[in-house]
């Protein structure tokens, strides 16, 4: 099924926090595809690399949504070859950096209804504090 | 002194936001000047003709006009001025146009206040103005052309048939440059040889022109109006006597690959370069000629009926006076062997476009020619728009000829798979769309995506293709039994040469820069020289052809009055400040600065028709000596004071 996507100003957003992350101008690609028709894991992608690149040039967020990022391997074929100098693969480690950056599994320990709080095991909690609240 | 400053409202592009009440109103409160007025064009006939009796009327002996830029209209107004009967130098713009309308639309106060200020500079300026006059020089009707490819013989034919006496210089044995060796042009199809070879013979036929082929520009000085030239011309060891009965060719025992031909067949060391050369004679290789390395062969001026063969001939230097110059230098095709991943030079079936140019001559002649196989794969953007080479331009002409190619092949055998793999198809030119719709219809299949790998099969030798179809989205792997390369253009050795003889400029690609991307695309910063076809930026022939009488007709502009005036915006040495430390010699990118003996002391003394004041000399002079025309150090003095306010001294 084709999704409707919006393109706004707010996508700009997405496009310059990946810009800043990478230390690329995203917007240079001029989606030629040589760094998937190259890479050497892209078989096993849902995604090519020229693909989130052009999610990305438009700030689309689902690029996070796809697997790829996470199988790149970053062996930089793409990033010597890019005709266009751009380091794709330091593009990838932006978009994964986002996610990580996001601290899914944050736990707030106020949310934590009391009585549930009560019968969770001490040594659970404790550990769990040490690693999600920072 | 008697300033007449005159403020343009143009047309409400100035008005609508400099407030003119008040920049008049100012104006007039300036010392020394006489009268102000605005109008709604000054670049009309009124408003010319205002400035114009003015000066009659009033004695005004300096004029500022604030409008718009001097670029422009400054041309314009200093015609004015010097028809007035002043010099048109004692004349300033102040640009209140592009300056302070237009960037400052939003702020109309401070757009007034810097209109001001630059109407304030300006009169400060004007009133140091000196008289200069322009000096006019003779000029002839001789015409150097560097290069013979389509370029220079176009140039070379308008200027000869213009009755200019034109020197067409080519490096190679032959005229003819790249498109002798094309099968057809896009998106005509016109066969190239059929095209070219009239004009190609139609050049010696020229009584005005002489032709030094197999020759090279070693050294050009001098200026416009006043070039010398010296010219190499390599030996042939052929004489004029040859009528090309191809004896010689038969009994010579050395074989080479053809380069013409792309290496489809060999040639002999005595080889004619291509069937319609120009001119048409036999020459020798002289890097493989036995003879010539140990005189053991001498077969050809044994068998020779016509006594043609001269094994005696020297390199000639000619010297030549000419009043202008050409330079049509062109292009070579990108090295493919520099993009590896190709394998260019060690897969044998990856092969140049200009190659299969040649197969197709070949294959329509039914000369030798190579197995094209049944699938075959165009890969374009080969040394172009690849900043892993180092090459970010477009060559322009990639994507023509290979819509051209692969419909020739489809055409001829329907059942082949031909195959384009672009970046991005540009047809910009007249009729180029259309030519790409014809090659869809045909069946030729473009797939957008650069390739990323060619990779061959160690026994089959056949190529397999890695590319990512980038509208798909899917990877494609397949297998082809002829990779072409779409090789981009580079500049050209000839280009390389000329730019250095020549100090010529060059624009981030390497070719030769021209002196204003719009108005003048094929004057350089050097007066009296030209720039046409590929040595100027890749381009495809109907725009080389354009280009090429273009520079022609630039050429004949300067030639035809007899004289040209000579701009007076010069550098000046004060013989007393100058040590003669020779700094300024070294700076001048035009070579018009020496020094001189004058009572026993050392001085530099400016060419004034070489200076194209550029001000290299007066910004590098260590003792203040040298100082330019209309940019005298009083006069930026004065300047930078009323941008200060400062009070008049």
């Amino acid at each position: 099924m084709i999704k409707k996507v919006e393109i706004t100003s707010e996508n700009d957003k997405f496009l310059n926090k990946v810009n800043e992350l990478s230390g690329e101008v995203v917007t240079l690609c001029d989606q030629c595809g040589t760094c998937s028709g190259g890479c050497p894991l892209v078989t096993e992608m849902d995604i090519t690399p020229s693909q989130w690149m052009r999610l990305v040039q438009l700030g689309l967020k689902e690029v996070l949504d796809f697997k790829a990022i996470w199988l790149c391997a970053s062996c930089f074929t793409c990033t010597v070859r890019c005709p266009r100098k751009i380091d794709v693969s330091k593009v990838a480690e932006a978009l994964r950096q986002i996610i990580l950056r996001k601290a899914i599994d944050y736990i707030d320990l106020k949310a934590i209804p009391k009585d549930e709080l009560a019968c969770l095991p001490q040594i659970a909690l404790v550990s769990a504090c040490r690693k999600f609240t920072g | 002194m008697k300033v007449g400053v005159y403020v343009c409202h143009c047309g409400g592009n100035i008005s609508e936001v400099v407030d003119i009440k008040r920049l008049t109103s100012f104006a007039e409160k300036q010392s020394d000047v006489a009268i102000v007025r605005d109008n709604a064009h000054m670049c009309s006939d009124v408003g010319r003709n205002l400035v114009l009796e003015d000066i009659k009327k009033h004695n005004l002996d300096r004029i500022v006009i604030a409008a718009c830029s001097p670029q422009f209209h400054g041309k314009t107004f200093m015609d004015i001025v010097e028809k007035a009967g002043l010099s048109p130098y004692v004349f300033e713009m102040a640009n209140i146009r592009e300056q302070c309308s237009w960037p400052h639309f939003d702020e109309p106060d401070l757009a007034t206040k810097k209109a001001k200020d630059l109407v304030s500079v300006s009169i400060a300026k004007v009133k140091l103005d000196e008289s200069l006059e322009r000096k006019t020089m003779p000029i002839g009707k001789k015409v150097l052309i560097i290069g013979a490819g389509i370029a220079g013989i176009q140039a070379a034919l308008d200027l000869g048939d213009a009755g200019f006496e034109v020197y067409l210089v080519e490096k190679e044995p032959t005229i003819g440059g790249k498109m002798a060796k094309l099968a057809r042009t896009f998106p005509t199809e016109d066969c190239a040889a059929c095209i070219l070879s009239p004009k190609m013979a139609d050049v010696p036929s020229n009584p005005n022109i002489t032709l030094y082929t197999n020759s090279e520009v070693e050294k050009v000085s001098g200026f416009l109006g006043n070039f010398e030239v010296t010219i190499n011309k390599k030996p042939t060891y052929v004489n004029d006597n040859c009528v090309a009965c191809a004896m010689c060719e038969e009994k010579c025992p050395v074989k080479v690959p053809n380069k013409f031909e792309e290496g489809l067949t060999n040639r002999k060391a005595i080889y004619m370069p291509f069937e319609f050369a120009v001119p048409y004679r036999y020459l020798i290789d002289e890097s493989i000629c036995i003879y010539l390395e140990n005189g053991k062969c001498g077969n050809c001026q044994k068998v020779c009926p016509h006594d043609a063969i001269d094994f005696e001939q020297k390199l000639e230097k000619i010297e030549l006076k000419v009043d202008t110059i050409i330079v049509a230098t062109g292009y070579d095709i990108f090295d493919a062997k520099e993009k590896k991943v190709y394998g260019f030079g060690t897969n044998k079936n990856v092969i140049t476009s200009l190659e299969m140019e040649r197969m197709i001559v070949h294959e329509a002649e039914g000369r030798p020619t190579r197995e094209v196989g049944k699938r075959i794969a165009f890969i374009q953007c080969v040394g172009s728009r690849d900043e892993q080479i180092g090459n970010e331009y477009c060559s322009r002409i990639c994507c023509m000829y290979a819509t051209k190619l692969s419909q020739l092949l489809k055409r001829a055998d329907p059942k082949k798979d031909v195959y384009v793999f672009y970046t991005d198809l540009r047809a910009f030119g007249k009729g180029f769309e259309e030519y790409y719709k014809r090659a869809q219809r045909t069946g030729v299949k473009f797939v957008r995506g650069r390739v990323a790998e060619v990779n061959e099969d160690s026994k089959t030798k056949k190529v397999t293709l890695k590319v990512e179809d980038t509208l798909a989205r899917q990877i494609i792997e397949s297998e082809f039994d002829l990779v072409v390369l779409s090789v981009g253009m580079v500049p050209g050795t000839g280009t390389n040469q000329a730019a250095d003889v020549l100090r010529m400029t060059r624009s981030p690609g390497g070719f030769l820069q021209e002196a204003h991307p719009k108005f003048k695309p094929v004057d350089t910063l050097t007066d009296g020289v030209f720039i046409c076809g590929c040595a100027q930026g890749p381009k495809d022939i109907p725009d080389t052809v354009a280009q090429a009488s273009a520079a022609a007709a630039r050429a004949i502009r300067l030639m035809n009055r007899g004289v040209y005036a000579v701009e007076p915006i010069t550098a000046v040495v004060d013989e007393d400040l100058c040590s003669g430390c020779a700094t300024c010699v070294g700076v001048c990118p035009y070579d018009a600065i020496k020094t001189e003996l004058k009572d026993d002391k050392r001085i530099a003394k400016v060419n004034e028709i070489l200076c194209q004041g550029c001000g290299s000399c007066s910004a590098a002079c260590p003792s203040g000596a040298s100082q330019q025309h209309w940019f005298m150090d009083n006069q930026l003095r004065a300047m930078v004071g009323a941008a200060l306010g400062e009070e008049e001294k």
